[in-house]
């Protein structure tokens, strides 16, 4: 199913009302989730189920597994975390799942603390985008 | 001892729905804190909103507990919306119907409509909706370690689901 890219922006900013409250104008390509948004753990699920929906249709429906948005089941994997912070195993998984992030400025920090800062609303497009296309 | 919000389930449709009750009396002591008055009529005790948003969330969250046998710390996490648009007086009887919208490993979403029975009618009325979010707490995204027993499905929640003939649920 091909969506036109600004179609997806304005599903994506839809979704970031309703799940953070954020205002329309915040919602910018390079705004990140946490911090200029205010989303705390609990937002992310949010979003995620909320996005299902958006982009589901009655042929299709739009799920999103678990660690495939976001990588919340990483943090326990001591193969994956150590220490707090991202082992190169961690680093190689995160690589391969996470084409819709930019993680070019994360692999000298690391730190597990730091990864939601990665998550930004045009990431979120990213994910859409790349999805759909599958 | 945990505070129950919910007297009885009257409904349960594994992984997908859970229906409870709770009957409002004079002889709650809480109800008298809260007094409504509309037009002319006299104010009169009623049961506090956000109470019942509390009875929902302990339905919904005993559905969405259900779903894995109770093995996950469920614990209510965003309450997306939560609308009333009537009081309940003492003598009138709240159902809360919970549904499932979607279970995941961190946790999951409900929905859920709060209805009040008129015993002089026998009707129920539509008087509220929620939309809540639960989090399985192990499952945490920054990686928190909680205690190993089940915090939240403590012995008075078990009661109830025994009382209603679910105990098997637990087992």
């Amino acid at each position: 199913m091909v969506i036109a890219r600004s179609e997806i922006e304005s599903k994506v900013t839809e979704v970031l009302e309703s799940a953070l409250g954020a205002d329309a104008e915040d919602i910018t390509p390079t705004a990140i989730l946490t911090e200029d948004l205010g989303a705390e753990s609990i937002d992310f699920l949010d979003i995620q189920f909320q996005l299902e929906k958006k982009f589901s249709t009655p042929e299709k429906p739009f799920k999103i597994e678990q660690g495939e948005l976001f990588p919340e089941n990483m943090m326990s994997n001591p193969d994956f975390v150590k220490e707090g912070k991202f082992t190169d195993a961690g680093m190689a998984v995160l690589h391969e799942r996470m084409p819709h992030v930019d993680l070019s400025g994360f692999d000298a920090d690391r730190n597990v603390k730091g990864i939601a800062k990665l998550f930004t609303v045009k990431s979120l497009c990213d994910f859409i985008e790349i999805k759909l296309k599958k | 001892m945990r505070w129950m919000w919910i007297d009885t389930i009257v409904a349960y449709e594994p992984d997908r729905r859970l229906v409870a009750i709770k009957n409002v009396s004079l002889a709650e002591e809480h109800l008298h804190e809260h007094f409504a008055a509309e037009g002319d009529l006299p104010a009169q005790p009623v049961m506090p909103a956000s109470l019942m948003i509390e009875g929902m969330a302990q339905t919904a969250g005993i559905l969405a507990g259900s779903v894995r046998r109770f093995r996950e710390k469920v614990v209510l996490a965003k309450i997306q919306k939560a609308e009333i648009t009537a009081d309940v007086v003492p003598g009138q009887c709240i159902r809360y119907d919970a549904r499932i919208e979607r279970v995941d490993p961190m946790g999951a979403g409900t929905s859920g409509t709060i209805e009040r029975l008129d015993h002089r009618t026998g009707a129920w009325e539509r008087i509220g909706e929620t939309e809540i979010m639960f989090s399985h707490v192990d499952q945490n995204m920054s990686g928190l370690a909680f205690p190993e027993h089940n915090f939240v499905f403590s012995d008075s929640f078990r009661n109830v689901l025994r009382a209603s003939g679910l105990g098997h649920l637990m087992d």
